[in-house]
């Protein structure tokens, strides 16, 4: 524990960006907690009449079309957007390196099988597939985080796959296996720590993927309800009046989804780092 | 302009060989060229088939004649209109309505061609509005709203001679016959397409055009353009100025007003209401013309199947409840005439629409809902049709919130185009958000689609009454002017008293156009008219 | 080998087809409704159901669309009227132009800064190249692209209109393969070709920008991985000159993660190109897909899922034997 905590400071003082993304992902983390607090304004009052106002003292970043506080928005927002992604990446996550480390373990017909289910899935393009499930089963945040998982499953699986199937015969794998270990204890403790790494990078893709995913889906018409506030739902509605010169309705939530999805990629690098040995000297 | 600077550079860049005369030559021919951008062009090429959507009545409108058009008036505020009032000659180049009023006999116009060089002739236009009256679907419905219902009133006398019987004496028959959907097909060549599962040949008409109209199509992507081009030996009426005229599809509203600003594009129209309220402030090289869309309401609908919305009480607090000054602001930037808060919740004329006497007042709401025994308030689910969420859905959050305030909440419920037409059909929504206008520019017109017991499509608060269907017939046939207006005024009041229906607003058409684009003219069905248009 | 692989697709296939087919109908709009148009009566909606075959049970209308996709019948699609087919191939060029030119941009900037960065791990080169390559990829493509058509276009003028494939002023080539840059070559249009070039950049910088990150952190992680093994320590120690152990010996073990990314990111692209084709004019395959979905319209959406996923058997195949030639480790399964 010791050594990892020395190890964790080391790789922080070595790569101050990566820290410095450590330091955000913590005050996301806050922001969704103690947020709703501390906002300024109640996210969903509106007050027409101080409609689409420049940033100003008594509101730091505007206020949007219905008169309503932005800032309070995208505070909210935060606990909404960072549930989506915890969750998203986590089902996939699980999900898709379990059943990709036991087809990369034991080939044949399990092999051949969750090979096929993650193929079928990803010969879907993967957008409109999200799209498929969300009109399918309604606008919620729960059908978006499952469409989201969804689509996401099969790198998981693919990655996990591939890279256990390099590795299975490797010679630690065969001295673990002679040294008594169960097929269950080598998967899990030898090989799957080796293959963190690769999945590191994947998984800090994914969260900001969802995040942009749920975007995407706004802007199409499929995100979360209104009037509720979602950083993805807040750029696609404030994209409409960048040409008109109201910058902030967009920019703001869209510096701060950017920020957030900059940050989880950051620290995707940041956590590979740490984890692979082959880095420590 | 930036165009040719442009040009003018890439020929520096890419090497004089890769950029001839031609492309000065088309900049300076861009004077007969019409670029317009909308954000969806038509999915067919004839109104007459199975889910024609409204730009491709466009199409009806440009490449085909109909027997008679609507003239044009010129409104205080310098817009010109077409005048519902005053029928003139298309293909028709006079007609005799006869002495008992049952019929009407037009002559056609003599040297009349279609696009293929065939003469027009009346054969054409009976198997035209055979095939109206016939189709089924949006066209036969239109067909009947003017009492044209049946192959039989109609009679080629001979080759210039075309007559028109009338079933029963309605005001509306005439005009029905200058609308979108009676347009004269070149019934030779749609013929040589049919078979037997398609015997009018719509399956090839939905993909080419066969008519003898002011513009000849050039050229047809599905999802992407439309190109007219000028039908030179057209005779049915003034000659248009614009020779060629692309349409071209531009999902997205801020590119548009971006390419109009710009320059680009000549004319676009579907923005929302934000934009054409600050293009028409702006002092650049746009102009924005407006025109109140006739016969044509915003409106909150109650189902009054669903309680508590059954009570009349509640309905009326509703309407005392919703913020219509702030969704006239904030959802549709006054891009609209407001329909309410009129001095007394009686009919004041028979002009449609109108505004009610509801206006926003929270006490009085909260009152009627006490009276109605709701005052615990309730739980209910409001709709609208993402098509028009740039209105609807910042009016819908303004509603919920003002409800909130009588103890009713709604979760907001937005609905994709194909589901929206199904929820209306199954009548199955509690609250909606809707818009309705009708082609014919009378109130009986409207309250007979959105009021009567026959419980259409429209009536979509499934309101059945049998006094206020009593009024609506007595209206839609009354000869006798005063017995007409006391018709119209009974329904007007009934339909404000019970308020199945809260008219919110009547919305504005809105087209924004460079400024050297002159002969604009406002038509009910929203298409745009290029015939008429010239650039200075 | 190639044979074994594509039989091997003919589930995956199978599988594509039924997921959509019952994904299409538990859609919940209602394709008769839409079709019948506003004005239609509950007894039009229900003829017209019956005409479209929709009333009858499940397995039979999956039998007819089998039977239909045996003999190469896609169908039509209910809200243009079109058969599904010739739609599919005149918009399918359009959106992979777009989307091969948008590989191509990211590759050719991402590649090389991920090999820079990954020997030079720790400098600034390393830092700059996963700040700049993340940005791009943070941001939705929707609100990127329009934010470069509001300053390349609206602002500073020097980027062309965002209204299509082409200048409206301009006509499309003669159909040859659909990619307007091929076929106004192959007319010897040199005007067309630059017209078509220029319509491309905003758009394919667009949807480059989001998939460099991707690709630029694969290269970096994967030459990391091989650049710290042995043999190449014993390159180096044998004197081999830079660039051979770079090149030849170190990048072309790390092309396997690469390739794969490449793959995943075009079949991404492919089917999330939808929003920059909107924001574009972009008459593509996406916004096609769209439309029909939102419309709940069955026939275009199961011929553009089936269209992609034979694309994307054709991709992975060729991936797939790209690995064998490059990596004998992998042992080819089934």
């Amino acid at each position: 524990m010791n050594q990892t905590l020395k190890h964790v400071r080391y790789v922080m003082s070595e790569n101050l960006i990566t820290f410095g993304a450590f330091l955000l992902f913590l005050g996301f983390v806050l922001l969704a907690f103690i947020g709703p607090s501390v906002a300024p304004y109640d996210p969903l009052a509106s007050d027409t009449a101080i409609a689409m106002q420049a940033p100003s003292l008594a509101h730091w970043f505007g206020t949007d079309q219905l008169g309503r506080d932005i800032l309070s928005r995208i505070i909210f927002a935060t606990r909404l957007d960072f549930g989506i992604a915890v969750a998203a990446v986590a089902v996939s996550f699980v999900l898709g390196s379990v059943f990709g480390c036991i087809a990369g373990y034991f080939g044949g017909w399990i092999d051949r099988l969750v090979g096929r289910v993650a193929d079928t899935i990803m010969a879907f393009p993967l957008f409109v597939l999200a799209m498929g499930i969300v009109a399918a089963l309604g606008n919620t945040v729960s059908n978006i985080i499952i469409a989201t998982a969804i689509i996401n499953l099969p790198f998981y699986i693919r990655v996990s796959r591939t890279e256990i199937n390099v590795r299975r015969h490797a010679g630690f794998v065969e001295a673990a296996r002679l040294s008594g270990n169960s097929d269950a204890r080598i998967l899990a403790l030898h090989l799957f720590p080796n293959i963190l790494p690769p999945m590191m990078v994947q998984i800090s893709l994914n969260m900001g993927w969802a995040i942009l995913n749920a975007a995407g889906l706004s802007f199409i018409g499929l995100g979360v309800r209104p009037p509720t506030p979602e950083w993805g739902i807040m750029v696609a509605e404030g994209a409409t009046y960048i040409i008109s010169g109201e910058w902030w309705v967009a920019l703001f939530p869209g510096a701060v989804l950017m920020l957030a999805v900059f940050c989880f990629n950051l620290l995707g690098d940041g956590l590979r780092d740490i984890i692979d040995p082959r880095r420590r000297t | 302009m930036k165009r040719r600077i442009f040009l003018k550079s890439m020929a520096g860049l890419a090497g004089s060989g890769l950029l001839p005369l031609e492309a000065f030559a088309q900049a300076d021919r861009r004077k007969e060229i019409l670029i317009v951008a909308n954000e969806t062009g038509p999915n067919s090429l004839d109104i007459h088939t199975v889910g024609a959507n409204r730009p491709s009545y466009g199409v009806s409108w440009l490449c085909y004649d109909r027997l008679m058009t609507f003239g044009s008036k010129k409104l205080p505020n310098g817009l010109v209109t077409y005048d519902f009032a005053k029928l003139e000659p298309e293909l028709a180049e006079s007609w005799q309505i006869a002495k008992d009023g049952m019929s009407v006999v037009f002559k056609l116009r003599k040297g009349a061609k279609f696009h293929d060089g065939t003469p027009v002739t009346a054969k054409d236009v009976k198997w035209s509005l055979d095939r109206a009256v016939t189709v089924g679907g949006f066209p036969t419905f239109q067909m009947k709203a003017g009492s044209l219902e049946k192959p039989e009133q109609f009679e080629a006398i001979d080759d210039h001679t075309f007559k028109v019987s009338f079933l029963r004496k309605d005001k509306l028959a005439m005009m029905d016959l200058a609308v979108p959907v009676p347009c004269i097909f070149n019934s030779e060549l749609v013929k040589k397409h049919v078979t037997e599962k398609d015997p009018w040949g719509l399956e090839w008409t939905k993909n080419n055009t066969a008519g003898g109209g002011a513009y000849k199509l050039e050229s047809y992507k599905p999802g992407q353009e439309v190109i007219y081009v000028r039908n030179d030996d057209w005779k049915s009426g003034a000659l248009p100025k614009m020779r060629r005229v692309i349409q071209r599809e531009v999902p997205s509203a801020g590119n548009r007003r971006a390419l109009l600003e710009k320059g680009d594009i000549d004319m676009t129209y579907e923005m929302p209401p934000k934009d054409f309220a600050e293009m028409s402030q702006e002092k650049g090289n746009v102009r924005v013309v407006s025109a109140p869309i006739e016969n044509a309401l915003w409106y909150l609908g109650m189902n009054v199947n669903k309680p508590p919305f059954d009570n009349p009480k509640v309905r009326q607090a509703v309407a005392y409840a919703i913020p219509y000054d702030k969704i006239m602001d904030n959802a549709m930037y006054q891009r609209a005439t407001k329909m309410w808060g009129a001095k007394s919740n009686k009919a004041g004329g028979t002009a449609w629409p109108q505004a009610t006497g509801y206006a926003t007042d929270i006490a009085k709401a909260k009152a009627l809902m006490k009276e109605a025994g709701a005052e615990a308030g309730f739980e209910t689910t409001l709709s609208f049709d993402l098509g028009g969420a740039t209105v609807s859905e910042p009016a819908c959050i303004l509603i919920q919130e003002s409800l909130a305030q009588i103890g009713i909440k709604c979760q907001i419920n937005k609905i994709p185009g194909a589901n929206w037409r199904a929820a209306l059909l199954k009548k199955d929504m509690p609250l909606i958000l809707n818009r309705f206008g009708g082609w014919l520019n009378y109130p009986e017109y409207f309250f007979f689609w959105c009021y009567h017991g026959q419980d259409a499509v429209f009536n979509t608060m499934s309101y059945k009454n049998p006094e206020m269907d009593k009024l609506i017939e007595a209206a839609r046939f009354e000869a006798d002017k005063k017995k007409y207006e006391a018709s119209v005024k009974g329904f007007i009041d009934l339909a404000f008293a019970e308020v199945p229906r809260i008219p919110l607003a009547q919305p504005n058409m809105d087209v924004a156009m460079q400024k050297n684009i002159q002969g604009y003219r406002y038509w009910f069905h929203l298409q745009p008219d290029y015939r008429n248009l010239s650039k200075t | 080998m190639i044979f074994r692989r594509l039989l091997g697709a003919i589930p995956n296939i199978i599988g594509v087809v039924v997921v959509t087919f019952l994904l299409t109908r538990a859609l919940p709009g209602d394709p008769a409704a839409f079709y019948a148009g506003q004005a239609a009566t509950k007894e039009a909606v229900e003829e017209i159901r019956k005409s479209l075959g929709l009333d009858k049970t499940m397995l039979q209308q999956f039998g007819y669309y089998v039977r239909d996709l045996a003999q190469g019948e896609l169908g039509n699609s209910l809200s243009t009227g079109q058969p599904v087919i010739r739609e599919l191939a005149t918009r399918l060029p359009a959106s992979l132009e777009l989307t091969l030119s948008g590989l191509l941009f990211a590759a050719v900037v991402a590649l090389p800064l991920g090999i820079a960065a990954a020997t030079r791990p720790g400098s600034w080169i390393d830092h700059a190249c996963r700040i700049s390559t993340t940005a791009g990829v943070s941001l939705p493509t929707f609100f990127t692209g329009l934010l470069l058509a509001y300053i390349f276009y609206f602002r500073l003028g020097w980027a062309p209109s965002p209204i299509g494939r082409l200048d409206p002023v301009f006509s499309s080539p003669a159909q040859v393969t659909g990619f307007y840059l091929v076929d106004s070559l192959l007319a010897r249009d040199g005007e067309l070709f630059v017209a078509a070039l220029k319509q491309l950049m905003l758009p394919a910088i667009t949807m480059g920008l989001f998939v460099m990150a991707p690709l630029a952190r694969m290269t970096r992680a994967a030459m990391l991985g091989v650049l710290s093994s042995e043999f190449i320590r014993t390159a180096r120690a044998s004197g081999l000159s830079y660039f051979t152990v770079l090149y030849t010996y170190a990048f072309r073990n790390a092309l396997l993660p690469v390739i794969t990314t490449m793959g995943m990111v075009f079949s991404f692209l492919l089917g999330s190109n939808v929003l920059v084709e909107k924001v574009f004019a972009w008459p593509g395959i996406g916004s096609y897909a769209i439309e029909a979905l939102v419309s709940s319209d069955y026939a275009p959406v199961q011929g553009f899922v089936l269209a992609m996923a034979l694309l994307y058997v054709v991709l992975n195949l060729c991936i797939d034997i790209l690995y064998g030639l490059l990596d004998p480790r992998i042992g080819v399964d089934g």
